[in-house]
């Protein structure tokens, strides 16, 4: 197929460190004209880095780039982006407040007189859309545009710089199925054209589905080569992490009892007014875990902050065991018993310039035994935390360091150990595994199960479709702030999810 | 890219120009013509160092700097740009001096921001105490000024009734403060430069994956606002009144910072502000002169700060400012 | 060289504090004067005697007290930038109380004049306090807005027209002398406030690292979010913050008027305290008990400065520019460093850093 075609973009030998720190060790990868590359490895096996220096953001301590058979030095994005190569960025890179085509153009505008010429630029927008069916209204703002509509944005951008070797950085994680099988057309007609296209994901499945040649990273080197006709999902599962995982999680069976939490007709809005929950019914029982499933932007988050006491609602009710829980705030809410591992750590779950142990306390800090009146006791503080890097393997263990430096893994370790010590009955779950390595993921995941074989009311809300089908007793399907199904696992198909995820009845 | 809304929010917001103008002319209606005359001209002269220095915070906002020491730029150029001016004995060697002061502070407060990451409220600050000590420390009683700035007529608009005078028979950095609000305007939302400026403000991170050079365009701009703010404090010290007092900055650098909050970080609402602002301390001050209201002149001196107050209460948590603006550019 | 944080919160302001000293060493000489005769007055006018002694701790107590005000402020994110205005009110107030209120023993009066000179310095800065809150108003021009205001309103209070004037004074503004009962007496011949302030010092130093306030008021300087989270008003604790910084202020204000040489409230005594107060809190890296050394170090640098300004013929203003290059360094602690050549500890703290913007909280 490719074989002969010319290699675009080839990486020699790279290295980059920060600090003692190797985020990429000798990595070497080329992409002939044609052709859709892979790049597969677990968060934070260093392909992120590998691209951006690929696009001139950062500089590698050694080895060498060549484009077109040709060594260059990219000091900045700009002397990439002159040399045909353009990127997609896993979150993007969109002033919200500028229309499309001033996004679009921007760094490389057209102009009149010495004025901007917007008229000329929406003109070679329309074109390049309907050329490869990417459909934009280059005068709409951009944070008016759901996320799809704002990645074609994305893509748009460097077609217009006439790119042809084109960097999607983990582009599928805010599409339907739908939507993801669109967008891999698409890059089928652009390979097909000449593109090269480098791929970011780690999907297993999408890397199958979607590329020609795979080259796995872990650890910030490369493990081997691959086509999907050599391979299997378990195979690259082995080559990521080194042994035989694909995402399995004992679990026995439910017994699901009472119900804990109970949501009628909730109705939310979003931060810009917008209703984002829209008469939304779900109910979850003690000693089950319930899986939210859908992409991202469909009422979840909104739904979480809202049985969380973090959002207000507009309507409709929220019931923990009986007593409502809708116009609580949040301390009340976690003191009632309902315990939530926030979607954003880095803003809701921890405290960075805080020690590891005071963050273990956040929300109890001023109660006996870390507090006796108004003077907090730090022995406590200490103590307790000792005691919980133990239990759950935060590592390192020391305790006195700031929260902030340590890794993603480590981080949600603690805000997971500190929420499902609290004696809770309900436990909500939002993007538990998001940016963690695996072994925490695996970790995380047990500690879930194990919650709901004490009986307590999981939900579990997540992006990962195979996390929800893993973990989940039922599964229930979000879009556009409603709940379309809910159904046992077991009838839980990717097909039939998929439909709903896109608002299909199945 | 207007929709009702933003019609709505424009209207809403040129009201106070609008009921300026009626005051203005009831005001006439029912006092002399040279009451009048004096509250307009007043209205126009103290516009423009407010409008020069709001103009300075709001293109250094929109390419994200966030700029307290507008106080101490002024400051500083009415210091540079008087004693420069007596010097040499020309005061547009004196005008020159002042703009360069300003835009050398603002490389200055670049260099906190961009480059050691200092927060920018406290460079800011910073800025403020160094200018005053200095030019406390430099400040030399005494010293006068031969002549002053020309004042430029403009035939025919100068017979408007009532305005006429007050705005066309004014001196050259007043004109230049109203050009450079038509410049400011057209160049950040039509030119390739502003387009590139105002996404460094919004998302520093897209226009730096795009190829646009964030700490340089924060330098250069910081730099050029800080010759519009130099260009105000030449204004105070050699046209509005002839010579350097300590601490004649009057707060007017804060109070340049509300009317760009309640501009909307856009020259042409941030002239409407001025001009109100403007308005209504000379109004107060020509019926305090009047004894029409009998009060001890610290209630009239209070009034221009009251107003800010009042404004920030009522504007400042409904405008949405630049994003990134006071955040340092670390390339994620 | 490698230090760690608590190494650098010494090391680096004394590192300011010399090479600034350097710098106006070299102005002082491009004045035509001689560095070394400059400071030696400097000294000897702030500590040469034990009156002078006294002077100098009389001239710091004030600003451990506007130190400690921009500190508690800046602990919740929030800048109180007028604590200046704040202490001129709470002065003002207090010499009222001070001078109005007959037959009132001094155990009673001393401390109600001055919870009531805290009140009035706590009404302003609470205000800015609700408009950043709950208005969105960036406390920085609000309270820059109203230290214009109060100064005009206090020369008001005192002045000819007002209700605080003595009527001895004529033209000049000020209140009559307070009652010797207001009066706060000296101890060994050295003012009672200074060590007033000491103690105030450690009290906020415990009260902001050792309690469920402190911590309240440091989490929602960190992290609005997870301070919400935590269970913690954001919007409450910036009222409260700015209320106990405008309080620390006022109380400052009364402490100089009740123990000061004046024992009355003389218009514009104060000019420019509000801004050393500033660089007494950033000079102290934002540590309660380091507001003391530092607000020690200003004041012998204020009380100094008029002997330094006599004896070696230097402009009294040079002392603004040196505390303003002070206060430059302590912010750039990444150009100290590399001037000192010392490194800093591995998870430096790197900048203070005020979180919030303009539009809204």
């Amino acid at each position: 197929m490719v074989e002969d075609a010319p290699v675009a973009l080839e990486a020699r030998h790279l290295t980059k460190r920060f600090g003692h720190l190797y985020a990429n060790h000798d990595v070497s990868i080329q992409v002939r004209r044609g052709e859709i590359l892979g790049l597969l490895g677990e968060n934070g096996a260093g392909k992120s880095t590998l691209v951006k220096m690929l696009f001139g953001l950062y500089q590698p301590d050694e080895g060498e780039i060549l484009i077109n058979d040709e060594i260059v030095h990219l000091r900045d994005s700009g002397d990439a982006i002159r040399r045909g190569v353009g990127m997609v960025h896993q979150h993007f890179q969109l002033v919200p407040v500028f229309t499309v085509a001033e996004n679009i153009m921007l760094g490389d505008e057209s102009t009149r007189a010495g004025l901007l010429d917007e008229g000329a630029a929406a003109l070679r927008i329309r074109e390049l859309a309907t050329r490869f069916g990417l459909q934009v209204d280059p005068s709409a703002l951009v944070e008016d545009l759901p996320v799809g509509t704002q990645q074609r944005v994305e893509i748009l951008k460097t077609l217009y710089r006439r790119a042809d070797i084109l960097i999607l950085d983990e582009p599928t994680a805010v599409l339907t199925p739908t939507e993801t099988d669109e967008l891999l057309k698409v890059l089928r007609e652009l390979a097909e054209q000449g593109a090269a296209i480098v791929f970011i994901t780690h999907k297993l499945r999408e890397a199958i589905a979607a590329c020609d040649t795979i080259t796995v990273l872990r650890a910030g080197q490369v493990v081997g080569t691959t086509t999907p006709q050599e391979t299997d999902r378990a195979g690259l599962a082995n080559m990521m992490v080194g042994r035989s995982v694909v995402l399995q999680v004992d679990k026995g069976e439910a017994h699901p009892a009472d119900v804990v939490l109970d949501v009628a007709g909730l109705e939310v809005d979003d931060d810009r007014g917008h209703r984002a929950v829209a008469g939304l019914d779900l109910d979850v029982r003690a000693g089950e875990i319930v899986g939210v499933a859908g992409v991202e932007g469909n009422g979840q988050r909104e739904l979480v902050e809202a049985i969380a006491g973090m959002r207000k609602t507009h309507g409709g009710s929220i019931r923990f065991k009986g007593q409502r829980l809708d116009g609580q705030r949040a301390h009340a809410v976690n003191r009632m018993g309902v315990s939530h591992i926030p979607e954003d750590r880095e803003k809701h779950g921890f405290i960075g310039m805080y020690s590891v142990a005071s963050n273990f306390v956040l929300e109890r800090f001023d109660e006996p035994p870390y507090a006796r009146g108004v003077v907090r006791d730090f022995g406590a503080v200490e103590a307790h935390a000792a005691e919980m890097v133990e239990r759950f393997d935060v590592r390192p263990r020391n305790i006195d360091r700031p929260m902030e430096s340590l890794s993603g893994g480590n981080k949600q370790k603690v805000i997971v150990a500190r929420e499902l010590t609290q004696d809770a009955e309900l436990v909500i779950a939002a993007q538990p595994t998001r940016g963690v390595d695996v072994g925490s993921i695996e970790f995380i995941h047990r500690q879930l199960v194990e919650q709901r074989d004490r009986g307590v009311a999981v939900l579990l809300v997540s992006a990962e479709l195979d996390e929800i089908l893993a973990l989940s007793d039922r599964v229930a399907v979000i879009y556009e702030g409603r709940i379309q199904a809910v159904m046992p696992v077991a009838e839980a198909t990717r097909e039939r999810i998929g439909l709903l995820m896109a608002g299909d009845q199945a | 890219m207007s929709a009702s809304p933003q019609r709505k929010k424009i209207v809403l917001a040129l009201a106070p120009v609008v009921a300026v103008i009626i005051v203005a002319y009831l005001f006439y209606f029912f006092n002399s013509e040279v009451k009048t005359g004096a509250v307009l001209n007043g209205t126009f002269r103290d516009s423009t160092p407010l409008v020069l220095a709001a103009l300075c915070g709001l293109l250094g906002e929109r390419t994200g700097i966030v700029n307290i020491g507008i106080e101490g730029q002024l400051l500083m150029s009415a210091f540079t740009g008087f004693y420069v001016a007596a010097a040499t004995g020309s005061i547009w060697t004196g005008v020159l001096a002042g703009a360069l002061s300003g835009a050398l502070l603002g490389v200055f407060l670049a260099l906190c921001a961009v480059t050691w990451k200092i927060d920018q409220i406290i460079a800011g600050t910073v800025i403020n105490i160094f200018v005053a000590g200095l030019t406390s420390f430099l400040y030399a009683q005494g010293k006068t000024l031969t002549g002053s700035l020309p004042q430029i007529e403009i035939p025919l608009l100068r017979d408007i009734p009532l305005i006429g005078r007050a705005v066309f028979e004014n001196t050259p950095i007043a004109y230049l403060a109203i050009i450079l609000v038509v410049v400011l305007h057209v160049g950040l939302f039509h030119t390739r430069w502003g387009l590139r400026s105002r996404a460094v403000g919004e998302h520093p991170n897209a226009a730096d994956s795009l190829g646009i050079n964030v700490g340089l365009k924060r330098y250069v701009n910081t730099a050029l606002a800080g010759g519009l703010a130099g260009l105000g404090g030449a204004f105070l010290s050699l046209e509005a009144v002839g010579t350097f007092e300590r601490g004649m900055s009057a707060q007017r650098g804060f109070t340049a910072l509300a009317i760009m909050i309640f501009g909307r970080w856009k020259p042409f609402l941030a002239w409407a502000g001025a001009l109100f602002f403007a308005f209504t301390s000379a109004l107060a001050r020509q019926l305090q002169f009047d004894q029409v209201i009998d009060v001890p002149p610290q209630f009239i001196n209070i009034l221009p700060y009251v107003l800010v107050i009042v404004v920030l209460a009522l504007f400042a948590g409904r405008v949405r400012p630049p994003a990134a603006a006071g955040k340092p550019f670390v390339r994620e | 060289m490698r230090l760690n944080q608590r190494a650098e919160n010494v090391v680096l302001p004394i590192g300011a504090v010399v090479l600034a000293l350097l710098i106006g060493a070299v102005m002082i000489r491009l004045n035509g004067s001689n560095p070394l005769t400059a400071y030696t007055a400097l000294l000897d006018g702030a500590l040469g005697s034990k009156d002078d002694l006294a002077t100098t701790l009389s001239r710091a107590t004030p600003l451990i007290f506007t130190g400690l005000a921009v500190i508690v402020a800046l602990k919740a994110g929030l800048f109180n930038i007028g604590a200046q205005g704040q202490l001129l009110l709470g002065a003002t107030f207090a010499a009222w109380i001070g001078y109005d209120l007959t037959s009132l023993p001094s155990a009673l009066h001393v401390p109600f004049a001055v919870l009531v000179g805290g009140v009035l310095g706590l009404l302003p800065a609470a205000l800015a306090g609700f408009l950043k809150a709950y208005r969105g108003a960036h406390e920085v021009i609000t309270t820059i807005m109203l230290n214009a205001i109060l100064v005009n309103i206090t020369e008001y209070l005192v002045g000819a027209r007002g209700p605080f004037h003595d009527p001895d004074a004529g033209a000049q503004s000020r209140t009559p002398l307070i009652q010797p009962s207001a009066e706060i007496p000296d101890v060994f011949g050295l003012p009672m406030g200074f060590f007033v302030g000491v103690v105030v010092a450690v009290i906020i130093g415990f009260l902001v690292s050792r309690t469920t306030v402190g911590f309240r008021i440091t989490t929602v300087g960190h992290n609005k979010p997870a301070a919400e989270y935590a269970g913690i008003s954001a919007k409450r604790i910036t009222v409260l913050a700015m209320a106990l910084s405008g309080f620390l202020a006022g109380v400052g204000g009364a402490i100089e008027t009740q123990g000061g040489l004046e024992n009355r409230y003389v218009a514009g005594f104060n000019a420019g305290l509000g801004f050393d107060g500033i660089t007494v809190a950033l000079l102290a890296r934002v540590q309660p008990l380091l507001a003391v050394p530092a607000a020690l170090l200003l004041g012998i640098m204020r009380a100094g400065q008029s002997t330094m300004s006599f004896r070696a013929d230097v402009p009294q203003e040079i002392i603004d520019v040196i505390l303003a290059i002070i206060l430059l360094l302590v912010c750039a602690p990444i150009v100290v460093r590399w001037i000192m050549r010392v490194r800093g500890p591995k998870d430096a703290v790197e900048q203070i850093q005020i979180t919030s913007g303009w539009g809204g909280t």
